[in-house]
């Protein structure tokens, strides 16, 4: 298994790199200008010199090269000054957005915050509601419990979030009053009031991201359920008169949680990615938010490092994930 | 009893009319909501217009513009005019007077250096500064003394409020900036995000994109204001969201730019917890004419260029029933309701430059048909396209994506082909249209098409850069990468003699008379741009907010250090 998950890290290296570039060119060659938000009224020669100032006038091998030394060494490096006190890094040139002229880990260690609490705890609060509901419906298959969790799925599935975002402000932000629309990111939760506000100011948007998250997985449970509840194993259990608890619960969720986790795990990328819509209807600007107004506003070094932390967490998921399948499932090794 | 519960309510309203200018923050905290979310707090580096109004909170100019346009002293003891001296007699030098006393919001004393400082800062060859067009045309800054700042210009200067004058020219304070300059400007986080600054506010947290937080200015020279101990200025979502969260949720008490469709402006104004804002400054939605040829058979490098004149357009019969053709006041209704109101001048304000002009309001679509039969353009082999010397008038028309501009374009289309004109419409993404990149072939410079729409304006109050920008040697190119400002390719020497003109008159009446002039000669007498909408902010205001004046002309937030919480 060690040496399975070595090779695997090692072969992501270069996978990474190439995607990478992938990104880096595909960005870069997008059409638009980081001028494109500046008014009308800037004359062109000042715009020249604003885009001579953020370097965005090299050419993009130049650029490529620099943004990875800046993402591999100089970024690194700030890090382990930030908590050794060495200086490493330090006179170094950091990849700075174009939009704020600041260090984009600077925006990003701001807006992780707000993501992993909202989206996280709806993927969280998604995952406990679809299990029960996925094991439920399975085992009463075609009752009103599962006919009425079908709909509620499909319904979750289905409808956008923009749409179901702007519903729910409508009703209780709107016409009852119950909840904020806005998210306010400056809360500190220091005591109980402060920690009511927080909750309320959650409850919407987690309300849609978790119904959105639960019927995705609500599914998948149901669907691995079906399939154990029909195999011999199950018969063998129920023969040798086993209680029914001990069958459901013991043997056939052990079973039929294998391809489940390994959907949540590949899932999880998603909560550090944000949800862009979400985040953008209840003004949460996390990541998904930061990641869509760099595009508005060709922010090349910002979409570049965001995307690419997407994508080395996507690859560092599907690895976990493989990893999981063989701890949970003994047949499978990879040695 | 209607007129008793009429009297009762004027009563309390006025027992309860606000106790304003009481006490420095006494009114506890106000949200303030801007989409589209401050990026940076330094103006200098960034002419995006939620970053320099957040930014004008903190930092100040010496002089600013009132709501109706006219210059007003800030840091200033007054405004320098040729009447009181301030101004030289031949109009090349300004004198500024600092007000005695000024201190920075951390205590130090604000001075005549930090003039000099910002303009150094800004002028910096690798700076790259935003606002690099405030500060041209100055030969030197000098500061006899700790109060005074003269600024010596290269040639006589009409109009002098453009350096330190308004939201986008503010005073950075040297102490803070002094390892900014330059190449070093974009290292500078720290200062770029919490400015120290003499305006009513000063930063205590921002987080970019999304949230600044802020209290009242210890040291703000008014020591009655602000009536607001706290601020926040919240970015994030849309237009739409934004609206709501002050008309009907009331959970904001000044929303900035929510620009939503007529409909749902009517619909969130009947939420009842707040009121619409209205002003209207110089943005004018327009369709610009295509003076050369933009065909797709020329050769690349000839395409929309002076080499070849347009084959349709430049017949000024077709230009001007074009124009006659739209209903101004119906795209009005349809697109921006409160928010615009129709237009046929390029300069629509201020008052004193804009030119009487509005015979093109009333649609005449009969007369625009018969001009072009008197002109020779019928439809001669009957396909329901006017056509002369086998040209037909067949129009690309272009424009931005946005849903107004695709409403706009299809009721001008429906007119357009009514009128015996084939129109076939584009629309090209905003970040690439505006992008400027000269490779690219869908820029509004480039103007690979017949006619064009989208809306401009110009910074403050004097229409003279504005109107420059339609000289002959301004027409983009490829021997400039296409970076002219003359979109129309319009070039009449006349006109450039006028410019010419302008720029060496001092006189007020003299420079209106001209800039109606040159107003009239690109709009009603050629028709080379059609405007269609003056375009005004709307911005929206809780009903428990007071003092709020918008300001077309400067900055929204201009006088916040006013603003008070209505009891």
């Amino acid at each position: 298994m060690l040496t399975y998950t070595l090779r695997r890290l090692l072969l992501a290296i270069p996978t990474l790199l190439l995607i990478s570039l992938v990104i880096f060119l595909l960005v870069d060659f997008a059409p638009g200008s980081p001028m494109s938000e500046i008014p009308l009224t800037v004359p062109p020669e000042v715009r020249q010199k604003m885009i001579e100032a953020m370097g965005a006038d090299q050419p993009v091998f130049i650029r490529y090269l620099l943004w990875l030394r800046q993402f591999f060494w100089v970024e690194p490096a700030g890090l382990i000054d930030g908590w050794f006190g060495t200086s490493l890094a330090e006179g170094q040139q950091r990849i700075i957005s174009w939009q704020t002229r600041s260090p984009v880990f600077v925006t990003i260690g701001q807006r992780i915050p707000q993501t992993l609490t909202v989206i996280g705890s709806a993927y969280a609060i998604g995952v406990l509601i679809a299990l029960p509901i996925g094991i439920y419906s399975a085992y009463r298959q075609y009752s009103w419990f599962d006919q009425l969790g079908t709909f509620v799925a499909m319904v979750g599935y289905s409808v956008p979030t923009f749409f179901t975002g702007v519903l729910l402000i409508v009703i209780f932000s709107v016409n009852l009053g119950w909840f904020p629309s806005i998210y306010d990111t400056t809360l500190k939760v220091v005591d109980w009031d402060s920690f009511i506000k927080q909750v309320m100011q959650m409850a919407l948007p987690v309300t849609v991201l978790a119904l959105f998250n639960a019927a995705e997985i609500s599914r998948y449970t149901r669907a691995s359920f079906l399939d154990n509840l029909s195999q011999d194993y199950v018969r063998t259990a129920r023969a040798k008169g086993m209680s029914e608890k001990t069958v459901v619960l013991k043997h056939v969720l052990r079973n039929s949680m294998i391809p489940v986790v390994t959907v949540i795990a590949l899932g999880i990328p998603s909560i550090f990615a944000g949800a862009i819509i979400t985040e953008q209807v209840f003004k949460v600007n996390g990541i998904g938010a930061a990641l869509i107004g760099a595009i508005h506003a060709n922010d090349l070094p910002m979409v570049q490092t965001l995307t690419f932390i997407f994508a080395v967490l996507i690859v560092l998921f599907n690895l976990i994930a493989d990893i999981l399948y063989g701890v949970l499932d003994p047949r499978i090794r990879y040695d | 009893m209607k007129l008793r519960t009429a009297l009762l309510g004027a009563a309390c309203a006025f027992a309860l009319a606000p106790a304003a200018y009481a006490e420095r923050g006494a009114d506890g905290h106000v949200n303030v909501l801007y989409w589209q979310a401050p990026s940076i707090l330094n103006p200098y580096l960034s002419s995006g217009t939620k970053d320099v109004e957040t930014a004008s909170l903190i930092l100040e100019g010496l002089g600013g513009f009132n709501e109706k346009g006219e210059v007003i002293a800030r840091l200033a003891e007054s405004v320098p005019t040729v009447e009181n001296g301030g101004v030289s007699a031949d109009l090349t030098t300004i004198t500024w007077k600092l007000q005695a006393g000024l201190l920075w919001s951390d205590g130090t004393p604000v001075t005549s250096a930090d003039a000099k400082f910002t303009y150094d800062y800004c002028t910096h060859p690798e700076g790259g500064c935003a606002q690099a067009a405030r500060y041209e045309g100055i030969k030197s800054i000098d500061t006899p003394d700790a109060q005074t700042i003269v600024i010596t210009f290269d040639a006589p200067k009409p109009n002098p409020y453009q350096a330190f004058v308004g939201g986008t020219s503010p005073i950075l304070q040297a102490a803070q900036f002094a390892n900014c300059l330059g190449a070093a400007a974009s290292t500078c986080t720290d200062q770029n995000f919490m400015p120290i600054g003499t305006g009513p506010f000063k930063v205590t947290e921002f987080k970019t994109n999304d949230t600044v937080s802020l209290e009242a200015n210890p040291n703000y020279r008014d020591p009655a204001k602000p009536a607001f101990a706290t601020m926040t200025v919240k970015g994030g979502g849309d237009a739409q969201g934004a609206a709501r969260a002050v008309m009907e949720t009331g959970e904001f008490d000044y929303a900035w730019n929510t620009q939503i469709n007529p409909e749902m402006q009517a619909q969130m104004a009947a939420g009842g917890k707040g009121v619409f804002l209205n002003g209207f400054g110089t943005l004018v939605e327009r369709i610009e004419m295509n003076m050369t040829d933009p065909s797709a058979d020329l050769p690349e490098g000839e395409r929309s260029t002076v080499a070849h004149a347009h084959p349709i357009l430049s017949d000024i019969n077709v230009r001007k029933a074009l124009s006659m053709a739209i209903d101004r006041q119906l795209l009005v209704d349809v697109g921006y309701g409160a928010a615009g109101r129709p237009t046929c001048n390029l300069v629509p304000a201020p008052e004193l430059y804009a030119s009487d002009n509005t015979e093109c309001i009333p649609q005449q679509m009969d007369a625009a048909k018969a001009l072009l039969d008197t002109a020779g353009w019928t439809d001669s082999d009957g396909d329901g396209i006017r056509d002369k010397d086998g040209k037909k008038l067949s129009i690309l028309y272009q424009s931005s994506t946005n849903p107004v501009r695709q409403d706009f374009q299809a009721l001008v289309k429906g007119w357009w082909n009514e009128l015996g004109v084939e129109v076939e419409l584009k629309n090209i993404d905003a970040s690439v249209f505006f992008g400027g990149d000269a490779g690219s072939p869908d820029t509004f410079q480039k103007f690979y098409a017949d006619v064009e729409m989208y809306a401009n304006n110009f910074d403050g109050t004097d229409p003279e850069p504005y109107l420059a920008q339609y000289m002959c040697d301004k027409i983009p190119g490829p021997s400039n990468q296409w970076q002219g400002e003359n979109i129309n390719r319009f070039c009449d020497p006349a006109y450039d003699a006028l410019v010419k003109e302008m720029s060496a008159t001092a006189d007020l009446a003299k420079r209106s008379e001209l800039a109606k002039k040159m107003n009239d000669m690109l709009t009603k007498d050629s028709y080379v741009v059609v405007p269609l909408v003056d375009r005004g902010r709307l911005s929206a205001a809780s009903n428990t907010l007071g003092g709020v004046v918008l300001n077309t002309w400067d900055t929204e937030l201009w006088n916040a250090q006013d603003w008070f919480r209505v009891k």
